[in-house]
């Protein structure tokens, strides 16, 4: 039982709900009594409220309840990761006010919210609502924002900037470059993205007014970090008056970890409504405007190194954009996630990185799949291609020659990981880069490329490849270094796991992680399966209530399977030697004479006197005849705060041809090879890599949030985002190796965002791979078929 | 101003009372309590609310409920006898078509559209057969593999028998 | 996002319909199959006082044979209805072909052809098509029943001849030319799938020459509009790849061809040139 669960592709336990029609989305959600909310959001980028007449909106049918922000007595929201690390940094903070009151900062800022009977009623109440605004001057692009002259957002904030970060050794990058022979420099830019969950946010709120309680249903991924953040941060009420509740989430990708204002203000609504419950849905459109954005980078890169292609130093200067005001871990983002990874899978001696967050007139920016790492990899991956067109080596030999190799680690990255004030440090543990590599190569013929690209040259087509090796921080993260370095929550990141065997042997796991569609009720099963010999069947995985499952930091930076998955192996362990203990009290044997085998637990030598899990959870369950000293029942709680973060790594190797007449770009083939340690259900994990995948092949081609000079989102809907189609992609080629994570016992990485993470860069690469005949070097993306067609036609217009 | 609408919704009849405004969406979930079908956009890009309309899939968010009084729609919760699957949902299952499960529905709802007018299609048939439908999890790989699967199944003429796995 | 609140109206007969559109007195607007109308109203991009739901009128839903390969197709026949329509696709292929292209699979089972005229959004396909099949539009109202060319039809984007108490009830197809091949080619915008620009193409050949040369072009010009310096220089050509290549370079004459943040206006120039040219060798390979 134990090896055959662990690593098998076991269909997956949520689905028969999910494909008849049975899940229970927040939006399913419906209470007695219940009130809908519409909230009125700024057309403006920027402006000044002078007033808001909400008398005719009152007055509409159905109107229960209209807000301003002067109504709501709550602070604003937390910000729980400021830039930090680096001594005496200084984050000018601005979050978010549940609704604002003297002024909005991006085009879709909240105002105003009527509670109606139903929803219709509410948004035809909220075209009745006047506001005078005062409309100020605009600026949406980071770089221009801390020029000189630029419009000001904030009086704490003089230039826009949020923050000005650093992370490694200047002196000695800048030295770096100035000895070396060669030197590329760049500016690329990592345009902004709309995430596109399926499912929108939306909160349902209810207070009890009997009990003086709060309840909130959220489609969020981290329910106990919103207790925390909604009662001590922003509505400062004890933490033990609010429950939060996250049903089925219809995808996430980051959205939903962060705490917005319609959690509070469903909240503030039920409270004046005296208990009657508040939901409140966004639209997709509302979604574009006031749900995160990703990404949004403007930076400029310098590599140098040796004729012969060893790297010698990497410079790098970048501007964040993180919105009108900054979301819950926006400033974590580019920084710790992004700075401190910029090295990649490369030795690199001298790694300096300088980063700007700036506030501009649109929506706020925090952590989309991947996180910071996208933005990393797309910059040394990028760079690594540059600087050998540079020197006119093969991109793949070019990394080959820098690899970190496999016996230097543990390595000590010079862009730092930091080092804790404790002292605590962190290194990528492990790795073996050139076999992934030259898999993902063979795979994709990359020896033979030149006659593929001959043989597209005929059919009009100009063929490239591109290729992405690249590592991953996940698996976050040690506390005692994320929290002592001034990084991360602030806090700790370790996870929890309860794990009870009822009395007819049936186990539940209870976990304080989040799933939003990765399958963690049956990868957990399998990990509790395999550890205690019980059937899939007799478990089950709850999770997503901050009533009865253990505080948990919730599912984001590919942690679950990690971090989660050890509290629950830790959990099963702590049965597994309470059920030993009973077990020998059963058998009259000694603690140290039973073995455990499966469900089974033997005395030593004579395997005939055993008990099954089974009879030893009925009598200790009950409690009859207890040993001295043991309480009754197996129920237990595990706490796990990883040594290390993980280190997947792996090399994706995109195909594309671009049409010469109309700069139509189709990705043709995608070979991945990826090392996420061992896998689970590697079903569930090729499924997130193909998800991955796909995502980071959008941004590459399609995906890209505008905004025009006034601050209006020009790709406001679906009709102007290019959410990818299933006709735009090839099947993805999947390969893997594995190097177990020494980290944890599972030996398992993480692989939620690697997809996302290796994609983008590769099929960047190969796009200017394809576009290399124009003598084109970089261009940014995405490599829409308009903006192709104008690269190739102005070299060509040029020679 | 309010309108009566008689629907025969997986198989069952029934009249509602909606304002002419209502979607069709809004009547299968907040009338009927069919809650399967879902809204995952406001400019009928994604697909999430397709059912079959009169044996035709349709989004559901662009029809009126008054536009339909008379008609017959089969929802997610219909495709399969109680307690059993229909060779697209288990075909999905199998496949592992499905991650957060939200766009599921309307694809299994515009797959079964796609395999009753083409019973055998290749792969880009089946790409271009779902381009009204938008997933975010899957990198619709698996998707696609899963209506392969069900298309074969369909075509053996195998019945799936309730609450058949494995 | 839900419309604005509005008076439903569903008349059993055209007549009666025109009568309750009449009285509308332009607040009224004529609902079909919805799929264009109906989202602008979810955004609140139009608020009509009255809807007019003319889905149950069993005499638009017609696709008729007008003999000598000509086809009427009724106001309520959806996309795939004509795909289904062994009649309309045998008559003009180019339906077969040019149809799937056009949304998808749930907005084809659903929408009309009449809709989509009717709506003139500039990037829609289905204009160009009709132009190059040089269709006309039966048009009612109490006053009677016109007949106009879909040339001239368009007025701007989102702007017909359509007058306020006029109904669009028939698209007339008439014969093309025995033997003439026709084709639909697009570039799409990946978000919404409209055309950034599409390019219908129906050619006849007499010996060696062109002899009938019918190219319109949708998405490039504010409305759709039929390329007549390009078939000007397709006629009486050999139809090699010089001559389609010089006739394709006249696709955007006399056209102010637009830009926004998807393509700028010499991208569309250029693509509007680029399908012309495989619209026209397309519909060349497709003679028989």
């Amino acid at each position: 039982m134990a090896t055959d669960v662990l690593g098998a592709r076991i269909k997956r336990v949520e689905d028969p709900r999910f494909i008849t029609g049975k899940g229970r989305y927040l939006d399913d959600i419906k209470l007695a009594g219940m009130t809908y909310m519409s909230i009125l959001r700024s057309p403006y980028a920027h402006a000044n409220i002078r007033s808001i007449d909400t008398a005719a909106a009152r007055a509409m049918p159905g109107v229960v309840l209209v807000l301003v922000g002067a109504d709501i007595p709550y602070n604003p929201l937390p910000m729980a990761w400021p830039a930090g690390g680096v001594a005496g940094i200084r984050n000018n903070i601005n979050t978010p006010r549940v609704l604002a009151t003297d002024s909005v900062k991006w085009t879709g800022e909240g105002v105003a919210a009527v509670i109606a009977e139903t929803v219709a009623q509410a948004v035809d109440a909220l075209e009745a609502i006047v506001v005078e605004w005062e409309p100020l001057p605009v600026v949406v692009d980071a770089e221009k924002a801390t020029q000189p002259g630029a419009p000001q957002l904030h009086e704490n904030a003089p230039n826009n900037v949020v923050f000005e970060w650093t992370v490694g050794d200047k002196a000695g990058t800048d030295a770096a470059l100035e000895a070396a022979p060669v030197i590329v420099r760049q500016r690329i830019v990592n345009q902004r993205l709309i995430p596109n969950p399926m499912e929108v946010r939306g909160d349902i709120g209810v207070y009890n007014p009997g009990t003086d309680e709060y309840t909130i249903w959220m489609s969020s991924q981290t329910p106990h970090i919103q207790r925390l953040l909604l009662s001590a941060f922003v509505m400062g009420i004890p933490e033990h008056k609010i429950r939060c509740i996250s049903p089925d989430i219809g995808g996430a990708f980051g959205t939903k970890i962060f705490c917005y204002a319609d959690m509070a203000l469903c909240l503030f609504a039920s409270k004046a409504l005296n208990g009657r419950p508040v939901k409140w849905v966004e639209t997709r459109r509302e979604n574009y405007q006031s749900t995160i954005h990703g990404r949004d980078h403007i930076t400029y890169l310098e590599i140098a190194g040796t004729r012969e292609g060893e790297i010698t130093g990497l410079r790098v200067k970048t501007y964040a954009n993180l919105g009108g005001r900054l979301s819950t871990i926006g400033p974590g983002i580019p920084t710790t996630l992004y700075g401190r990874v910029l090295s990649g899978c490369y030795r690199i001696p001298n790694v300096y990185c300088e980063v700007t967050g700036v506030y501009t007139n649109t929506t706020f920016v925090d952590a989309y799949r991947g996180a910071g790492r996208p933005e990393a990899t797309y910059v040394i991956e990028r760079a690594m291609d540059l600087f050998a067109d540079e020197i006119g080596l093969d991109p793949a030999e070019l990394r080959r020659r820098n690899f970190i190799a496999p016996d230097k680690f543990p390595y000590d990255n010079p862009s730092g990981l930091g080092t804790a004030s404790n002292g605590e440090k962190i290194y990528i543990d492990s790795g073996n880069y050139e076999p992934a590599m030259d898999m993902a190569l063979a795979t994709a013929g990359y020896a033979s490329i030149d006659k593929a690209k001959a043989d597209a040259r005929a059919r009009g087509k100009y063929l490239g490849i591109g290729l992405s090796t690249y590592i991953e921080v996940c698996g976050v993260a040690p506390s005692k270094w994320i929290g002592a370095v001034g990084e991360g929550w602030g806090a700790a990141m370790w996870e929890s796991a309860n794990l009870k065997i009822h009395l007819t042997g049936k186990v539940v796991l209870t976990m304080g992680t989040q799933p939003q569609g990765q399958g963690h009720e049956t990868t957990y099963a399998q990990i509790v399966s395999s550890e205690l010999g019980i059937p899939m069947d007799d478990i089950i995985v709850q999770h997503s209530d901050t009533q009865g499952t253990p505080f948990g930091y919730g599912s984001y930076g590919s942690r679950t399977a990690s971090v989660g998955g050890t509290a629950a192996v830790k959990a099963a362990g702590k049965i597994r030697e309470k059920a030993r203990q009973y077990a020998a009290h059963m058998l009259e044997a000694a603690v140290d004479d039973i073995e455990v085998v499966g469900a089974e637990y033997r005395v030593k030598g004579s395997p005939e006197k055993m008990k099954t899990l089974q009879e030893v959870v009925f009598a200790l369950d009950l409690g009859f005849s207890l040993p001295a000293g043991m309480e009754p029942y197996l129920d237990e709680t595990a706490y796990y705060d990883t040594p290390n973060c993980t280190w997947p790594f792996g090399t994706h190797v995109a195909i594309v041809e671009i049409d010469e007449e109309t700069g139509k770009v189709d990705l043709v083939r995608y070979v991945a090879v990826d090392d996420v340690g061992k896998k689970i259900n590697p079903m569930i994990v090729d499924g997130q890599l193909h998800g991955g995948i796909a995502q980071g092949v959008g941004q590459a081609l399609w995906e890209g949030a505008v905004y025009g000079d006034d601050g209006q989102l020009l790709s406001g809907s679906m009709l102007d985002y290019a959410v990818p189609r299933a006709s735009w992609f090839p099947n993805f080629e999947l390969g893997e190796t594995v190097t177990p994570s020494p980290v944890n016992p599972l030996g398992v990485k993480g692989v939620g965002e690697a997809g996302a993470i290796a994609s983008t860069a590769a099929v960047a690469n190969a796009v200017i791979d394809a576009l290399s005949p124009f003598g084109i070097r970089h261009l940014d993306m995405p490599y829409t078929a308009p903006k192709v067609w104008r690269a190739m036609h102005d070299k060509e217009a040029r020679s | 101003m309010t309108e009566q609408v008689r629907l025969t919704v997986n198989g069952v009849a029934h009249e509602i009372t909606v304002e002419p405004r209502q979607l069709l969406v809004h009547a299968l979930r907040e009338d009927l309590g069919l809650t399967g079908t879902h809204v995952g956009c406001d400019t009928s890009q994604c697909g999430a609310c397709t059912v079959q309309l009169n044996g035709a899939a349709v989004k559901s968010c662009t029809v009126l409920a008054v536009q339909v009084d008379g008609g017959s729609i089969t929802t997610i919760e219909g495709m399969a006898p109680e307690g059993g699957l229909h060779a697209l949902q288990n075909a999905f299952w199998e496949k592992h078509g499905l991650q957060c499960g939200f766009c599921t529905p309307g694809m299994i709802m515009a797959a079964a559209d796609l395999l009753a007018g083409n019973p055998d299609p290749t792969d880009d048939e089946i790409r271009h057969g779902i381009e009204g439908n938008l997933c975010r999890c899957t990198g619709y790989q698996n998707i696609v593999a899963a209506i392969r699967e069900a298309g074969s199944t369909l075509r053996a003429g195998a019945p799936v028998p309730a609450g058949a796995q494995d | 996002m839900i419309p604005a609140a509005f008076d439903y109206a569903r008349p059993t007969s055209l007549d009666e319909a025109l009568v309750l559109l009449a009285r509308g007195a332009g607040n009224a607007k004529v609902l079909a199959g919805g799929q264009s109308l109906l989202p602008l109203m979810r955004l609140r991009l139009a608020s009509p006082g009255q809807l007019i739901d003319i889905g149950r009128i069993a005499e638009l839903r017609t696709i008729r044979d007008l003999g000598g390969g000509a086809t009427g197709i009724g106001a309520l026949a959806t996309y795939r209805d004509v795909l289904d329509s062994e009649l309309a696709t045998r008559n003009h292929p180019i339906l077969a072909t040019a149809i799937p292209m056009i949304g998808d699979v749930q907005v084809r089972n659903r929408g009309t052809l009449a809709g989509s005229i009717a709506h003139a959004d500039p990037a829609s396909d289905l204009p160009a098509i009709l132009l190059a099949l040089e269709g006309t539009l039966v048009i009612r109202s109490g006053n009677g029943e016109r007949v106009v060319a879909v040339e001239g039809f368009f007025q701007g984007a989102f702007a017909t001849d359509l007058g306020q108490d006029e109904i669009l009830t028939e698209i007339r197809l008439p014969a093309t030319p025995d033997g003439a091949g026709m084709a639909y080619r697009a570039i799409e915008q990946p978000a919404s799938g409209y055309s950034m620009v599409g390019v219908a193409a129906v050619i006849g050949r007499v010996g060696d020459s062109i002899g009938y040369a019918r190219i319109a072009i949708t998405g490039a010009g504010n409305v759709a509009y039929r390329a007549m310096a390009v078939e000007a220089a397709l006629l009486g050509s050999d139809g090699g790849a010089a001559a389609i290549e010089a006739a394709a370079a006249h696709a955007t004459d006399g056209q102010v061809v637009g830009s926004d943040f998807n393509a700028d206006a010499e991208y569309r120039t250029a693509m509007a040139q680029v399908y012309t040219r495989r619209a026209v060798e397309a519909a060349l390979a497709a003679i028989d």
